[in-house]
């Protein structure tokens, strides 16, 4: 059993248990949507009393953060106690397309090139993670929900606007792989 | 404690996330250059079993916890917010290879340099709180 946990989990089950924390927050009243943590953390920092938008009670969203706490608690637990440490096996043909940008072959979750502390105290580096992060934050905000509340709750509920903002998530991403990328990589 | 079920689904998605490698850059890259079917299978399965719930849950008109009927709020009807707003998601996904959940899993995994991510997206999100008056919605 803790020989199958600890191997990457294929796709299915994974998917299994993406849906099962959907309808476990179901069940106790919520939905499941990540990113109003972020409207929610620029409240607490005190954004309210500058913008209107900000200017909510958080209390009501403070499940929300608990949830946030364990997602960071999940992915320690996950790491020492519940990997063996393989490099992501990802397909050959991506990382021949990544080596073609400078990204050598993975030898472990994420490319040293971009999270290591080597790179982000180099002016690219940062910015590359700052504008990632603004995009992100901006464009979650804009349109109303991230891959939680629009990908997986929003279209699990047959909603419009969510398969909308999924068609842009990937107008975005694929602009930003094969058009972007070339330029800055 | 109330609080203590949402600790625990918050860990499973911590865990998931991080075992199924949705939280890695090269996983969401892959993706996007359609090299790999894991990340369509991932979100495939969890829609298709997320549809097949969410219809039996009106259907039988299940309560939660508290008793209440579970209730879906449908969102309010636009093209452009959801198609522009979405694409400007789109690019940060690429480039920092992570959507507002996992950037805090890899937090706890141990790449600290997240927190600059996430300090970035709290930026971005303050910024729309600015300007959305001015924007078209």
């Amino acid at each position: 059993m803790i020989e199958f946990i600890k191997q990457p989990w294929t796709w299915w089950f994974s998917g299994i248990v993406i849906s099962s924390v959907m309808f476990l927050l179901l069940f106790f009243g919520k939905s499941f949507g990540f990113s109003s943590n972020l409207r929610t953390m620029c409240t607490i920092a005190g954004a309210g009393k500058m913008v209107k938008f900000f200017d909510f009670d958080w209390k009501t969203q403070s499940w929300n953060l608990v949830f946030l706490v364990g997602a960071i608690l999940g992915g320690f637990i996950a790491k020492e106690f519940l990997s063996n440490g393989e490099a992501v096996q990802i397909s050959a043909a991506t990382i021949s397309d990544l080596k073609e940008l400078g990204f050598k072959a993975p030898d472990g979750i994420q490319p040293t090139e971009l999270f290591s502390w080597e790179a982000i105290f180099t002016l690219k580096g940062f910015f590359v993670l700052a504008i990632g992060g603004f995009l992100v934050g901006f464009g979650s905000r804009y349109a109303g929900g991230c891959t939680s509340g629009h990908a997986i709750s929003g279209i699990s509920d047959l909603q419009i606007p969510s398969i909308i903002a999924v068609v842009g998530f990937f107008i975005g991403g694929l602009v930003m792989t094969y058009f972007i990328f070339p330029l800055i990589f | 404690m109330k609080f203590i079920k949402f600790l625990v689904v918050g860990i499973l998605f911590g865990i998931v996330m991080t075992k199924s490698e949705a939280l890695s850059w090269y996983r969401i890259q892959e993706m996007f250059r359609f090299q790999a079917f894991h990340m369509y299978g991932i979100i495939g399965t969890a829609v298709t079993l997320g549809v097949i719930g969410v219809f039996l849950i009106k259907k039988f008109k299940i309560r939660d916890i508290s008793g209440s009927q579970i209730a879906f709020h449908p969102k309010d009807k636009s093209i452009f917010r959801y198609l522009i707003g979405g694409t400007i998601f789109g690019f940060g996904w690429a480039l920092s290879g992570a959507c507002p959940g996992p950037m805090v899993v890899n937090l706890g995994y141990g790449f600290l340099s997240f927190a600059i991510v996430i300090l970035f997206a709290m930026v971005g999100t303050f910024f729309y709180g600015i300007i959305k008056d001015y924007l078209p919605h």
